[in-house]
């Protein structure tokens, strides 16, 4: 089958599938709809358009979406950036170093020479050569110009064009070889600028006189990564190529579709994966001598647990995105079972093996509060071998919550809070007590430690406890005011409290723009914020709501602002 | 699965190294390419290249344990010298030195760490270029790898920037790192014969038509985004021309044996593992240096804030330094010492690796000046002051053995000084407070 035939149909069933599936989870009601009464939007003045460098989940979508699943990448990727509290953020400032093109180049010929090899060359490649010692430049531009569009994410040039073709033809001479020709032109596309970066392309706003806009290819880029976490479709692409998607009509009924997708959940899981810092799992280890319980594996499940419990709540049941820190409904394996102390039974009740079991906590049980105290959250902001109410807290506030807790001033003496072996302080609240009597750390640990004590009844390993040295752990503490008991209490205390819709708000937009808001975008993202929570806090029509306004795609001049940024400096001088 | 039996059961790719084999430090040099010194090529008159490597290891060292009283050549080997006292007069001790804030808001560990390495604090971290990307840029434009970067405790942190938006990553994988130095692409320096290799003739080709379009993609871009494009076409620039060398004849490297045999091992913060890493990391760089195949090799021990530990221990070397009181009967943090003493030892078995690389009647080790590079001078107070620095070998390029006292100067003399002794033409160095013009006069040749 040919490329874009062979993505179309595959896009095709699974949207089938999707639509199917989304229908009957919601109780045949239609897919995520946008809210019903909606007021003109404020103005703004849009952002930059953007060049980001492709995350490796996106690479790795990408190729498997164009040449198929089974296409193995043989590298390594190099490590993304994380600002403003988001690797898609770090995306914007990021180059590729000189091992990092290496690695690359590594991969693109890994993945290049599987394409032509004769398992894979009937499927993806759309003709054949006359001879297979030869150039065949016809068959290289069928295979070339197919290939591009879906990796350049537009159509390739006729320049680009003539150049790999012509680049595939040497080598192919060269090497006596047209399918290693080939091979190579398509591994030099894949380690291109133009493949590797997400090059934004701004043009004039006709609807919008002294405005610019995205061009309809970069706004199609923009959407599907969003959405998607992955590079458009044929159909997207068509909607860029045709101008429709420059329509308000025609752009609805594209987020209308994507929406709709199973693919949705691919970009629902890339957002949470990035907000909650699950990369951080790749250097991450608990000591097996002190929790043997909290294998690779393991850690493994607890990202997997979260993501499932996430896409449950906002996906298939539609439902409030506060409710994921107060909901008792999750999803075990045995192993995780074992972690947390529940038992898990190993087969459905219909007998067929499935790792993954709908759970649900009974009322009250200081385990079932959402995805605060599962272990994807409270081992990931532990110190390897004791938990840390300082640093949970500190997640709390700046991964939920978008307020930026300082660093810790120089100079401090960290003796009391840290030895669990002092006889006098027993458990974390008591040493933590003891610690922040030193008026400069009083400030800061104010604001951290009420909120990761109630946290406390979870060891480092997200093992549950209810004494630390004997004593009773001391659970009760605030947030902003409310108080609580218990992390039920904490877990309540997080949904209703206004900055956890506005901070997922804020990273949503910043996840999809790679920026974070400007000053100048308040009142915009405010009116966002009020739609969400219009919208019933569904993180679906939100994305809708991003994703169909002009200003997400509204680009400021930069030629224009570095011309006036020219003038005032040379004003100045 | 746990994420040590993985990594144990991956595919063995090489053995033999570890356990003291060593089986191919002990091959013999073709004496015939060295000059009567022992220290050109004979063919060409030239010199044997410099080199420059960075060794990183977090959180300082006791203050008080480690600078001489001795000032000059003959110091005395200190408590926390002593595990590489055989060495001592390879290395340049230089005492009392500083990172200054000049207001900045100090992040714990990290302002440190990227004062020392960059030679300021930029607002932004990482907006500047590393000391080992500056010597890069000079002395390793002709060899396959302008540098390498390796990591001994599992993790991909690197100090070794070339700007903000390029950060050289650590590889963590000895096994990976072999491949990549020794793999396929690997041609022996000494090798009789030589023949391009076609597929090598085709790629650059492929590649050098990409050059092309940065004009093209440069157009509406401003001007950060210009500078990151740009800093790709580098990359891409520098890989051309290590494919181009790989079509010419590499010039002998008389010391050059291919470095063979070790196993995949566990990786991670146990300081074992970290231990064994460190050893294959270090025979493997020494190869790599000795065949010519890269004149910059950066190498972490353990980050800024260091994370490792013992094992079955919940306490890290970092969580060690604030909270250990001092023994009164030594006067310092015993299990800190421990950890300071550990990572020293695997800088001393770096050392001894170079120096085992005979090459006439002096050593790998006196081509190459190492140096030492950490984030605070006392980690239990995240202090900035008295920040231990060192350089490591080189006595070709620099004097070698000596103590010298720079009390009160930026850690930036240290950067600069390596700098001008490997030739960068460069008269100042750092930012702000952390500039300086004053070069470390009494180890400049």
């Amino acid at each position: 089958m040919k490329i874009s035939n062979r993505l179309t149909t595959r896009l095709t069933i699974a949207a089938a599938c999707g639509a199917l599936a989304l229908t009957s989870m919601m109780g045949g009601s239609t897919t995520f709809a946008a809210p019903a009464a909606v007021k003109a939007e404020p103005v703004s003045p849009g952002g930059p358009a953007m060049v980001r460098r492709l995350t490796p989940s996106q690479y790795q979508q990408i190729i498997s979406d164009v040449f198929g699943p089974d296409i193995k990448l043989g590298g390594r990727f190099e490590p993304d950036v994380r600002k403003d509290g988001l690797l898609a953020v770090g995306t914007s400032g990021i180059s590729v170093s000189i091992s990092g093109l290496a690695q690359y180049d590594t991969m693109a010929r890994t993945i290049a020479s599987q394409v032509v090899d004769e398992q894979h060359r009937a499927a993806l490649i759309p003709c054949k050569p006359a001879n297979t010692r030869q150039p065949d430049e016809a068959c290289a531009r069928q295979f070339l110009e197919k290939a591009g569009r879906m990796l350049y994410r537009r159509p390739l040039t006729q320049q680009e064009l003539q150049l790999r073709v012509a680049a595939a033809g040497e080598a192919a001479t060269t090497l006596k070889n047209f399918y290693s020709g080939l091979s190579l032109s398509l591994a030099g596309m894949l380690s291109s600028s133009q493949f590797l970066f997400r090059h934004e392309m701004s043009e004039a706003d006709p609807e919008n006189p002294g405005m610019r806009r995205l061009d309809s290819y970069s706004k199609a880029q923009r959407l599907s990564f969003f959405l998607w976490n992955t590079a458009p479709d044929s159909a997207l692409l068509a909607a860029a190529e045709s101008g429709e998607i420059q329509t308000k009509k025609g752009l609805e009924k594209q987020v209308t579709r994507m929406l709709a997708s199973p693919r949705l959940e691919d970009g629902v899981r890339a957002f949470f994966t990035d907000m909650l810092e699950f990369d951080r799992f790749a250097n991450f280890a608990k000591d097996p001598q002190i929790y043997p319980k909290f294998t690779g594996a393991a850690a493994d499940d607890a990202q997997e647990q979260t993501l499932r419990t996430i896409v449950d709540q906002v996906l298939t049941q539609n439902g409030d995105y506060r409710d994921l820190f107060t909901t008792r409904k999750t999803f075990l394996t045995p192993l995780l079972g074992s972690l947390y102390s529940v038992p898990v039974a190993k087969v459905t009740a219909n007998g067929a093996p499935d790792q993954w079991t709908p759970y649900e906590y009974p009322e009250g049980d200081p385990r079932g509060v959402g995805i605060l105290t599962q272990a994807s959250f409270v081992a990931l902001h532990s110190h390897p071998g004791r938990s840390s109410p300082t640093v949970r807290g500190k997640a709390v506030r700046e991964v939920l919550l978008c307020q930026r807790v300082p660093d810790p001033p120089g100079n401090v003496a960290f003796n009391v809070v840290q030895d669990t072996a002092d006889p006098v302080y027993k458990t974390a609240r008591a040493r933590l007590k003891a610690h922040a009597t030193e008026a400069m750390c009083t400030g800061c640990h104010k604001i951290t430690d009420p909120i990761g004590l109630a946290m406390e009844n979870f060891d480092s390993a997200a093992g549950f406890r209810t004494r630390e040295n004997g004593e009773t752990i001391d659970t009760t503490g605030d947030l902003n005011g409310k108080k609580y008991n218990d992390a039920i209490g904490l877990g309540q205390a997080i949904h209703d409290d206004p900055a956890t819709a506005s901070c997922l708000v804020n990273k949503l937009f910043a996840y999809a723009s790679g920026r974070t808001a400007t000053r100048a975008e308040r009142e915009w993202m405010a009116f966002m914020v009020k739609g969400f929570a219009d919208g019933g806090y569904r993180i679906p029509s939100l994305m809708r709501q991003i994703s169909t306004s002009d200003a997400f795609y509204r680009v400021k001049d930069q030629a224009e602002e570095t011309k006036a940024a020219d003038a005032s400096a040379a004003e100045k001088k | 699965m746990s994420a040590t039996s993985r990594l144990a059961s991956r595919r063995r790719v090489l053995k033999g190294m570890l356990g003291g084999s060593a089986v191919t430090l002990g091959l013999p040099f073709l004496d015939g390419f060295l000059n009567e010194n022992g220290t050109a090529l004979a063919a060409s008159g030239q010199a044997l290249p410099a080199c420059f490597g960075t060794w990183f290891q977090g959180l300082g060292l006791n203050p008080g344990y480690w600078e001489p009283k001795k000032v000059g050549a003959d110091y005395e080997v200190t408590h926390q010298l002593k595990p590489l006292a055989k060495f001592r007069d390879k290395i340049n001790v230089y005492s009392g030195m500083r990172v200054f804030l000049d207001g900045h808001a100090p992040k714990v560990h990290a302002t440190g760490a990227i004062a020392v390495m960059g030679g300021g604090i930029p607002e932004e971290p990482n907006a500047f270029p590393s000391v080992d990307s500056l010597v890069a840029d000079h002395i390793g434009t002709r060899t396959r790898f302008r540098s390498l970067e390796v990591s001994c405790s599992g993790s991909r942190e690197s100090y070794s920037r070339r700007s903000r938006s390029a950060i050289n990553p650590t590889e963590p994988d000895p096994v990976a790192m072999y491949t990549r130095i020794f793999g396929p692409d690997f041609q022996d320096p000494n090798a009789a014969e030589f023949t391009p290799d076609p597929a090598i003739m085709a790629r650059k080709s492929v590649l050098s038509a990409f050059k092309e379009e940065r004009q093209g993609l440069l157009k509406e871009l401003g001007s950060s985004d210009k500078a990151r494009i740009d800093e790709y076409f580098t990359a891409l620039r520098e890989l051309e021309g290590k494919l181009e060398l790989e079509l010419q004849k590499p010039a002998p490297m008389a010391a050059c044996t291919k470095a063979e045999g070790i196993d995949t091992i566990p990786r991670g913060l146990v300081v074992d593992d970290c231990v064994k890493n460190a050893k294959l990391f270090s025979k493997l760089v020494a190869h790599a240096l000795a065949c010519g195949q890269s004149r910059v090799v950066n190498m972490v021990f353990c980050g800024a804030g260091g994370d490792i530990r013992r094992a079955a221990s919940p306490v890290t070397f970092h969580i060690h330094t604030h909270e250990e009181p001092v023994d009164p009967a030594v006067g310092y943090q015993p299990n800190v010492d421990w950890f300071m003493e550990t990572c020293l030892t695997s800088l001393a078995g770096y050392l001894g690796d170079l120096a085992a690389i005979k090459e006439g009647d002096k050593t790998l080790l006196d081509r190459i000046v190492i140096m030492f590079g950490t984030d605070t001078g006392f980690a239990k107070f995240h202090s900035l002051e008295n920040i231990p620095m060192f350089t490591f070998g080189g006595s070709s390029i620099i004097k070698t053995g000596l103590h010298v006292p720079c009390n009160g100067d930026t850690t930036s003399r240290v950067g600069l000084t390596v700098q001008q002794a490997l030739g960068v033409p460069t008269s100042n160095w750092g930012t702000e407070s952390n500039r300086t013009a004053k070069t470390i006069t009494e180890v400049m040749i």
